[in-house]
């Protein structure tokens, strides 16, 4: 109970951090934005191929947008060494990592869902014919994202070149994750439900969450304390 | 049992040790002096006490447990170089915080406390960026004071506070002892250390100098100490 208390606690003061400062929030949004809209300029939103590589730019635009979030979550901590105060405290590293991660999940998935309206309206798509099934593949497409990009957040914190860093070393982690994501908003933006042989990337998505959140949760005291 | 005990303790920075073979013993309720010249290792003592480093050979108890359980780390409070607080959180925002952090009950309520007790209640609304820098050492010293440790490790715990704020620090530090709580602190400010101090450790380049009780001679010329131990 009380770890998911500490947990909690951690979330909540991330995400009021974010709200007051909006550093991370409003430089994800606009470069989001900016990606889709660069990209409905490169391609013919009429086009066949357009709509067959639609879940592809999506994905594209989420994954960069992304990692200006994942980048502030422990850069966050460092004026006043507040990471060193959260680190001497009782609270487990894995409540710590869980909690900071739920805080970017919630983020991204509010990028995301400002971003899917106007990528339908940029690429002539229609999303909503199976938003249950979307829905699905944004949650746990997202969470493998948050997973990854928080610990590797907490592991280049310390680096002066933590901004290139991370996505160096998140985006290589991510590729099954991106790959099953971009597979699956496809399919579902083309109209179609996930069937048959598609419901292997869903299997592949839920496994990738499993791993890397268990992964993460073991792993999370050693990269913060070393 | 011991409050702390530090046994064999090497920290290497590559191939520079930055500690070499710490041993000395603190129990409950004395007040423990570390000083140092700057680059003594003090600093990185002080991290490893507080489970944010750990040595490179050797054992830290605290308490008798593994200084590294967060179980532990409930019973130690830190001021660390960093004031660590939130500068877009409000003051009580900040207290409470670390309340539940520390999962302790009525944690409201012991942020009120706090800030009564440090003089901030009636900016408690008002985010930590724009209170002088007093106020913020004075929120600083309630976050470390705030969850009643048994043990209390200070980094230059005096350095840049303001009169009010070495006033507080030095009648809580004073509380705290009279209530059987352990300190351990850093610092330059030998006298405010040594007033305070029941024992000294002294460190240099690295290498534990001395270690005893703070003796008259230590309080009348905080010189004293460096001449006899620390220039070897």
């Amino acid at each position: 109970m009380t770890f998911l208390r500490q947990m909690l606690t951690v979330a909540a003061k991330d995400l009021r951090s974010e709200i007051r400062t909006k550093e991370a929030i409003n430089a994800s949004l606009s470069f989001a934005l900016v990606i889709l809209l660069l990209f409905s300029f490169a391609f013919d939103p009429t086009s066949e191929t357009t709509r067959e590589m639609s879940g592809g730019l999506l994905w594209l635009a989420f994954a960069f947008a992304g990692v200006l979030i994942l980048n502030r979550s422990f850069a966050r901590e460092l004026p006043n060494d507040c990471l060193d105060m959260l680190n001497a405290s009782p609270v487990p590293a894995a409540a710590l990592f869980l909690g900071k991660a739920l805080a970017n999940y919630a983020l991204l998935l509010a990028i995301e869902a400002i971003c899917l309206p106007v990528f339908g309206v940029f690429y002539n798509v229609t999303w909503t014919t199976h938003p249950g099934q979307l829905a699905l593949v944004l949650l746990l497409a997202t969470w493998g994202m948050t997973v990854v990009g928080t610990v590797f957040s907490a592991l280049t914190v310390n680096l002066r070149l933590r901004e290139i860093m991370l996505p160096m070393l998140m985006y290589p982690v991510l590729i099954p994750c991106l790959m099953a994501a971009m597979r699956l908003s496809t399919i579902l933006i083309d109209g179609q439900p996930i069937t048959g042989d598609d419901v292997a990337w869903l299997r592949l998505l839920i496994g990738f969450d499993i791993i890397f959140t268990s992964l993460a949760v073991i792993l999370i005291d050693t990269v913060l304390i070393g | 049992m011991s409050a702390l005990a530090v046994d064999g303790v090497w920290k290497f920075y590559g191939d520079y040790p930055a500690l070499r073979d710490i041993r000395f013993t603190v129990e409950p309720g004395q007040c423990t002096a570390l000083l140092g010249r700057n680059g003594a290792g003090k600093t990185t003592l002080i991290r490893i006490l507080a489970g944010l480093s750990r040595p490179t050979r050797g054992v830290v108890r605290l308490f008798g447990t593994d200084g590294v359980e967060r179980r532990t780390r409930a019973q130690v409070g830190i001021i660390g170089h960093g004031i660590g607080i939130y500068d877009e959180l409000s003051a009580y925002e900040n207290l409470k915080l670390f309340a539940e952090l520390y999962a302790l009950p009525g944690a409201a309520r012991v942020a009120g406390e706090w800030l009564e007790r440090t003089g901030l209640d009636r900016v408690k609304d008002g985010l930590v960026r724009e209170f002088s820098r007093g106020m913020r050492q004075r929120l600083a010293v309630a976050r470390a004071f705030l969850h009643q440790p048994r043990l209390l490790l200070l980094d230059e715990p005096f350095t840049a506070l303001d009169d009010r704020a070495i006033a507080l620090l030095q009648g809580l530090l004073r509380g705290a002892l009279a209530e059987g709580r352990t300190v351990l602190m850093s610092t330059h400010q030998l006298r405010e250390a040594l007033e305070l101090a029941t024992h000294v450790v002294l460190i240099n380049r690295g290498r534990m100098a001395h270690a005893g009780v703070r003796t008259p001679e230590m309080l009348a010329d905080p010189g004293y100490l460096y001449r006899v131990h620390g220039e070897a």
